[in-house]
């Protein structure tokens, strides 16, 4: 009774891999956007979602810079955290968070009330005007 | 003393006598051994159990994992890096508790400025600083998973909660809480009978529970293959630990 996870059979004879259903942020998916920006928190007629993830594997993790579709507008965006488990002692949350960028990575928000887990720290160089407007920390 | 009685002097109340309880007596008949010890049915030679059995005893004689069970609300104190200060305190409430032997793990769950956020820490990590039990209580089921459905009242906790005291060393007291769900469509479909969730207020209609019945596989609990009587196991193990742990 553990996280349901898909075994794989290790026989040589049947060796089908079994990729798991994907809640990390790829191409297409619906995303929230937890600043306080105007563009993040005005209502439209469709939810933010990625176009394109700037990784070599199609994946974003947290800590990845995506490229997302706003009211008619591309925009970059940093992931602060998925509904896919990560290593163990890593924060899972129930929703798919993302901070709103500019291209040379300033945030446009002014203030994130939600939690950000302490990992993003490690990019400190890159990210530190976002992590200095992050009230709390996971 | 009485104000307005009657001038008798009232007979003399002798104080109660103080009734002596010999907690070492109660806790050895109270019996708790961590899931984690009991090792998983299967074919693997028991000297791998004991080996990690070993290591487990090691690292409880020199930090205290307290007795916990699902429902629990515990405040984890990790090392981090990252973190100012160097820790991490996160409060939450036990949802679950998996793995066996060293990779023991168990999932905190709260829900923090609207935000359900959950972690899944090893029982047995050297990052671990302190596990410390603020809430004691038991549910009806041993896996909580169905919190992530729930309204979010049911899975806030205060961060800066004070430990709830506890005064008797009896038994763990159960909470029959029946919580109550959002909207459908959930993670999983929890009303069928092979999750045998006892803790949700259902508020579905007649026919869909009686539809969630069709997947009941009331033959499963005779199945003599999937019989696996811990209590001997149990009984050795406990007796082996608690020799270790006396050491």
């Amino acid at each position: 009774q553990g996280l349901l996870r898909r075994s794989v059979s290790h026989s040589f004879l049947s060796s089908a891999s079994v990729t798991g259903a994907c809640r990390a942020i790829q191409k297409l998916t619906r995303v929230r956007v937890v600043d306080n920006s105007a563009l993040g928190n005005t209502s439209y007629h469709r939810p933010p979602k990625c176009i394109h993830v700037y990784n070599k594997t199609g994946v974003g993790k947290v800590g990845d810079t995506i490229l997302l579709a706003i009211k008619g507008e591309k925009k970059k965006a940093l992931i602060v955290g998925h509904k896919m488990p990560g290593p163990t002692m890593t924060p899972r949350f129930d929703s798919n968070n993302v901070v709103l960028i500019e291209d040379n990575g300033n945030p446009i928000g002014t203030r994130i009330k939600t939690p950000i887990p302490y990992i993003l720290r490690q990019k400190e160089g890159q990210f530190s005007k976002v992590l200095a407007i992050a009230r709390n920390f996971v | 003393s009485r104000a307005g009685g009657d001038g008798k002097p009232e007979k003399f109340q002798p104080p109660p006598k103080p009734v002596i309880i010999d907690k070492q007596k109660q806790r050895a008949e109270r019996r708790f051994l961590s899931p984690e010890f009991i090792p998983p049915r299967g074919r693997t030679d028991p000297l791998k159990y004991y080996m990690e059995r070993k290591d487990m005893i090691q690292r409880r004689k020199v930090f205290n994992i307290p007795e916990f069970y699902v429902g629990h609300v515990l405040a984890v104190t990790t090392a981090d890096p990252y973190a100012n200060n160097k820790t991490n305190r996160f409060v939450g409430i036990c949802i679950q508790r998996g793995g066996k032997g060293l990779g023991a793990t168990f999932v905190l769950r709260n829900v923090i400025e609207d935000q359900g956020v959950e972690i899944c820490y090893e029982l047995y990590s050297p990052r671990i600083q302190a596990i410390e039990v603020l809430k004691l209580e038991k549910r009806l089921d041993d896996n909580l998973m169905y919190l992530r459905d729930a309204l979010p009242e049911y899975s806030t906790f205060d961060v800066n909660m004070k430990p709830v005291s506890r005064l008797d060393h009896e038994e763990v007291p159960v909470n029959k809480l029946q919580v109550r769900m959002k909207p459908k469509p959930w993670s999983k479909r929890w009303e069928r009978p092979k999750f045998n969730i006892k803790g949700i207020k259902f508020e579905l209609p007649e026919s869909k529970m009686k539809e969630a019945q069709k997947w009941s596989q009331p033959w499963l609990e005779f199945d003599m293959l999937r019989e696996y009587d811990t209590s001997k196991i149990e009984e050795k193990i406990w007796k082996e630990v608690n020799e270790e742990l006396k050491k």
